[in-house]
């Protein structure tokens, strides 16, 4: 398939090394902005042998992406590339368009996060995997579509004949992915890069199709990198791992050594700051202080220095280069060739051995510039927090378990309308069917679900931000569910929201003190006493006040994160509302919101309700969980007994689903695979709704059995679980 | 802003700007609109242009009026540097009044039916559903009638119709019409954004999170609308004054001057081109600065245009 030439171009460069399929060396790539030039990727260097896969982990902004895309020869044409990167011996960097079109697709492959806009909406599915083929092969139709149905089987498609036929629109997210893989796969690639391939898909499904992904790669010997910012997802696919940090590699070796001894400050750090399923909650998780370094301005020395709790001046004089550590603790370079090595770029590698995140990132529970400048805040903000206890009553007393919060019985179906003039009613999307929910003072009472599940119809239902078709929801014994817009308004101040996207939320066209005056204003209090407040809160969360004259656009995701908070705190409310809060951050961004929200919750008393798909954050921030499934909540229960010992099969699954940051344990563990998506909640399943994609009822049920959950919903009630479930034949098990 | 788009700007990139080395939003805006080659000399054109027709009239030793120590229908000279009308007109002071109260009532219109079309918008993208479809069907009645006849009829029925603020005020009674479409186009996708919701959770009513949010956020496509409605409202002027429905003599306006002149075009080109010339100047202008500053405020449209 190789051209001889190449091959031996390949021997010239690097000898020894047969089995290389892709080599970067020094690949640096500099966009030119409105600032400067912005250097996004700098000296990047791997190489990947055949039938290796490499993980490229890092934060948004790290380079990740670009480098990738240098190597596919897709950069916009004023991006500056240099070094080289040669797939198969040929070198790529510098080739015209219409050259690297002969590689691309050809020998190298790529796989993009958002199936839905990589595929062309107005060809149906079989003639794009097609068209792939015989983009690189010289053979007739026939064959090209015989291969395309080989390829949907390549990647689990059910009926692939039918699929063929069928437009991209027509398939779910899960099912688009795979396509996009079997179009990766149509001509047997030397190497696919696979840029955060799951990030769009929800945990069952993302679990099917890196399921498709490894099988499809066993069959043709791919070599795979896999980019992604989930260590989970790294953690059992992957062979080797390279961090990416300020646009170069920071830390690269075996997976499990970069796992279990990194030796870069920073990726310490990021492990620390993972809420992780298996392991308990009382541990309080370690942040990275600070933010990413801006690629305009990037630190003089290690682009990490200004984060790192060990960081000295050498750090900040010079940029370490990415080594080895030998045996007597010195630093050694190693020939890129060499795989095995675990490699980073850190002054002090060696002073990292055995080191814990504990042990680094001590007491890091706000966000500051610098590792002094947090001590510092965090005074502040406990001084702050002194001053707003007298203003809100103080924090819950001991009373106990009053339910502060509770819903009952509650439906809303929004209509579908015909297109047209009349907008006939022609049907009924079933976002939440019957939900029954108590809030208690001074928990936080977690809602899970994947995504259409209609847990944040149920969060702004429980708002009043929008109506309920039936059900009923009190405040405090008082009929919210009733009131008129009017009435309802003083009891707003109450009753918060938090949302899940830092960058919507906040209007870009005020100040962060007016945004976080408007509550205070809607309820007429004046200026100079808002001002005072906003002052208070903006430290409450970790902020300087100073800050306050500045828009939102020049905070970083997590800072912009805790002005929505500080917003929602304006008005002393008993109950936040949190809609997927840290689903949006990075992950060294979200630990610091999540130990903020924890602070909160002990220090005002606050309760909370936490919207999330993410049950490693949910386990490490919720003392109850209501698991919601189609519109129903399936089971619910301490958050403690119900990740101990699950007893519905969707909790099962979605717990199994869930990828370990751990290499041994993620490829060990025991799983419980649902097969299939969502079905679509405009025509939900009769009986229990889980039904078709259970994995109980596919495998363990005799017939008679299943008649059961065809014909009757289950009742949410304890069947010897210790919490309740809503499945007729549950049984509890133990997954870790 | 959104999330994943071209490599070009990655997220971080405004992570540290609290450190304040980054320019603020505005002045991002305006060294794009500086930028702008075709607006700037645009902007330096228009502004020469407002200043002769404002200012120009208190230098000028001739009004707009007939003098009896004019010579008629002289061609361009030292004393008329335009030449004279048949009846004993300056041209050059005719010419600065007309530009003056055709600019005025440009601006005029351009003001009240940005105001009227923006709230009226607004109101309707908000609320949606059945306020939004009346509220729109209104609108589409004032996009539908012909603009200038109903202009046209107004002005010459009503008393006092022929002086420039009435005709502003009509011409603008119909104009908001295209300003209202806009906004509400806009307004509708906004008010899907989170930081609305934010607002009504807080407990914001409708008429503060139009006002606060809505319409701030809408500014962009309002400001060039507004522009753009200026040119709209000069060429609809000189379309009432040349079919002698707007501005009577003898005041006078641009579209005055090249109506009386229709005839002599030919035969005594300093009554025609004066006028005309301007008119077209003043509309190239004002387009050329609406797409400069369109450019500026949605840097997407501009990467092609470098």
């Amino acid at each position: 398939m190789t051209t001889t030439d190449h091959m031996s171009n390949e021997e010239t460069a690097s000898p020894g090394t047969g089995d290389v399929v892709l080599e970067v060396s020094d690949l640096s790539v500099t966009f030119p902005s409105d600032d400067g030039p912005l250097p996004a990727v700098r000296e990047v260097s791997y190489v990947l042998r055949r039938g290796e896969a490499l993980g490229i982990v890092g934060e948004s902004g790290s380079g990740k992406s670009v480098t990738s895309m240098a190597v596919m020869g897709l950069l916009p044409k004023n991006a500056r590339v240099e070094g080289s990167a040669k797939v198969l011996g040929q070198e790529i960097v510098g080739l015209k368009d219409e050259q690297i079109s002969k590689v691309r697709g050809n020998r190298i492959a790529m796989i993009f996060q958002d199936p839905l806009t990589s595929l062309n909406p107005v060809y149906t599915v079989g003639y794009q995997i097609a068209e792939a083929v015989l983009a690189h092969r010289k053979v007739g139709k026939k064959a090209a579509t015989a291969r395309a149905l080989e390829l949907l089987e390549l990647v689990d498609i059910p009926n692939p004949e039918q699929r063929l036929k069928q437009y991209p629109h027509e398939l779910s997210g899960g099912m688009r992915q795979r396509v996009v893989i079997a179009i990766a796969m149509a001509n047997e690639p030397d190497v696919i890069i696979a840029d955060e391939p799951t990030t769009a898909l929800d945990v069952t499904v993302q679990a099917q199709v890196l399921g498709a992904l490894e099988s499809a790669r066993k069959e043709t010997g791919a070599a795979l990198v896999l980019i992604t910012h989930d260590l989970g997802v790294v953690a059992g696919h992957v062979d080797r791992i390279g961090v990416m940090y300020g646009g170069r590699i920071v830390e690269m070796g075996p997976v499990e050594d970069v796992f279990y001894q990194p030796r870069m400050p920073y990726a310490l750090g990021l492990l620390g700051s993972l809420p992780r399923l298996d392991e308990d909650r009382s541990e309080r998780l370690t942040p990275i202080l600070g933010t990413p370094p801006s690629l305009l301005s990037l630190p003089g020395g290690c682009a990490f220095a200004p984060r790192c709790p060990m960081a000295r001046d050498l750090c900040h004089e010079q940029e370490p280069r990415l080594l080895a550590t030998d045996g007597n603790g010195e630093r050694v370079s190693v020939q890129v060739g060499d795989t095995d090595t675990h490699t980073s770029a850190c002054h002090f590698s060696d002073e990292l051995e055995n080191a814990q995140p504990t042990d680094l990132f001590r007491g890091t529970a706000v966000e500051a510039d610098t590792t002094e400048a947090a001590e510092e805040q965090a005074e502040q903000a406990e001084q702050a927090l002194a001053e707003v206890d007298g203003t809100s009553g103080g924090a819950a007393g001991g009373s106990g378990r009053e339910a502060v919060l509770t819903v009952r019985e509650l439906v809303k179906h929004f209509p579908i309308r015909s297109k047209g003039l009349l907008k006939r009613r022609v049907g009924e999307v079933q976002a939440v069917s019957g939900i029954s929910l108590d809030l208690y003072e001074h928990e936080t009472l977690a809602l899970v679900g994947e995504s259409g599940c209609g847990k944040s119809t149920t969060a702004r239902l429980m708002l009043q931000l929008i109506r309920q078709t039936s059900g009923e929801v009190h405040y405090r014994g008082q009929p919210l569910h009733s009131m008129s817009p009017r009435q309802l308004r003083p009891l707003r101040r109450d009753l918060q929201l938090v949302f899940q996207d830092p960058f919507a939320s906040l209007d870009p066209r005020m100040t962060v003190a007016d945004i976080v005056a408007e509550p205070l204003r809607i309820h007429g209090q004046g200026n100079g006493t808002a001002r005072k407040r906003v002052r208070e809160l903006l430290e409450l969360v970790g902020l300087n006040s100073e800050h306050g004259a500045r828009y939102p656009h020049e905070f970083s995701g997590g800072q912009r994160q805790r002005i929505g908070i500080a917003r929602a705190l304006a008005l002393n409310p008993k109950v936040l509302i949190l809609d997927e809060p840290v689903s949006a951050l990075d992950v060294s961004i979200q630990a610091g919101v999540i130990n903020l929200l924890e602070d909160l919750q002990d220090d005002l008393g606050l309760s909370y309700l936490f919207v999330s798909h993410d049950l490693s954050v949910v386990k490490h921030i919720a003392d109850r969980v209501a698991v919601m499934y189609l519109g129903k909540i399936v089971e619910t229960g301490t958050a403690e007994d119900l990740f101990r010992a699950p007893a519905h099969p969707y909790t099962q699954a979605l717990i199994s689903a869930i990828p370990l940051p751990d290499p041994v344990k993620e490829r060990t563990r025991e799983r419980i695979v649902v097969t299939g998506d969502v079905p679509s909640p405009a025509n939900p399943p009769s009986g229990c709704r889980f039904r078709t994609r259970c994995p109980k009822f596919a495998d363990e049920l005799s017939e008679n059995e299943r008649v059961k959950c065809v014909e009757e919903p289950p009742e949410l009630v304890d069947r010897g679980a210790g919490h309740p479930d809503a499945c007729h034949y549950s049984r509890a098990v133990e997954l870790f | 802003m959104s999330e994943k788009k071209a490599p070009v700007a990655p997220r971080s990139a405004d992570a540290e700007s609290v450190g304040g080395v980054e320019r603020t939003q505005f002045q991002m805006i305006l060294s794009r609109f500086l930028r702008h080659r075709a607006a700037m000399v645009s902007l330096v054109v228009l502004f020469v242009v407002v200043a002769a027709a404002f200012l120009g009239p208190f230098v000028w030793r001739w009004d707009h009026t007939v003098h009896l120590e004019i010579p008629p229908s002289v061609p361009p000279n030292a004393d008329h540097p335009l030449g004279t009308t048949t009846a004993g007109h300056d041209v050059l002071g005719q010419l600065m009044r007309g530009a003056q109260q055709t600019l005025k009532v440009a601006f005029t219109v351009s003001i009240v039916g940005t105001v009227v079309g923006s709230l009226w918008g607004a109101t309707a993208g908000y609320y949606g559903g059945r306020v939004d479809g009346l509220m729109m069907r209104v609108v589409d009645v004032f996009m539908i009638v012909p603009l200038l006849v109903m202009v046209a009829a107004i002005s010459g029925n009503v008393r006092g119709g022929t002086t420039w603020y009435a005709v502003a005020l009509i011409i603008s009674f119909f104009a908001w019409a295209q300003i209202a479409r806009v906004v509400r186009g806009v307004v509708l996708s906004l008010r899907e954004q989170e930081f609305v919701e934010a607002a009504r959770a807080a407990g914001a009513s409708p008429g503060w999170i139009i006002v606060r949010h809505l319409l701030p956020n809408a500014a962009g496509p309002i400001i060039v609308a507004a522009t753009l409605l200026i040119a709209v409202a000069i060429l609809l002027e000189a379309g009432m004054s040349f079919l002698q429905f707007g501005i009577q003599s003898p005041d006078i306006s641009l579209g005055q001057m090249i109506g009386d002149a229709r005839t002599a075009a030919s035969t005594r080109p300093w009554l025609f081109y004066p006028p005309g010339v301007l008119l077209v100047v003043v509309c190239l202008t004002i387009n050329f600065i609406g797409d400069g500053l369109r450019d500026a405020l949605d840097p997407r449209q501009s990467m092609v245009r470098r």
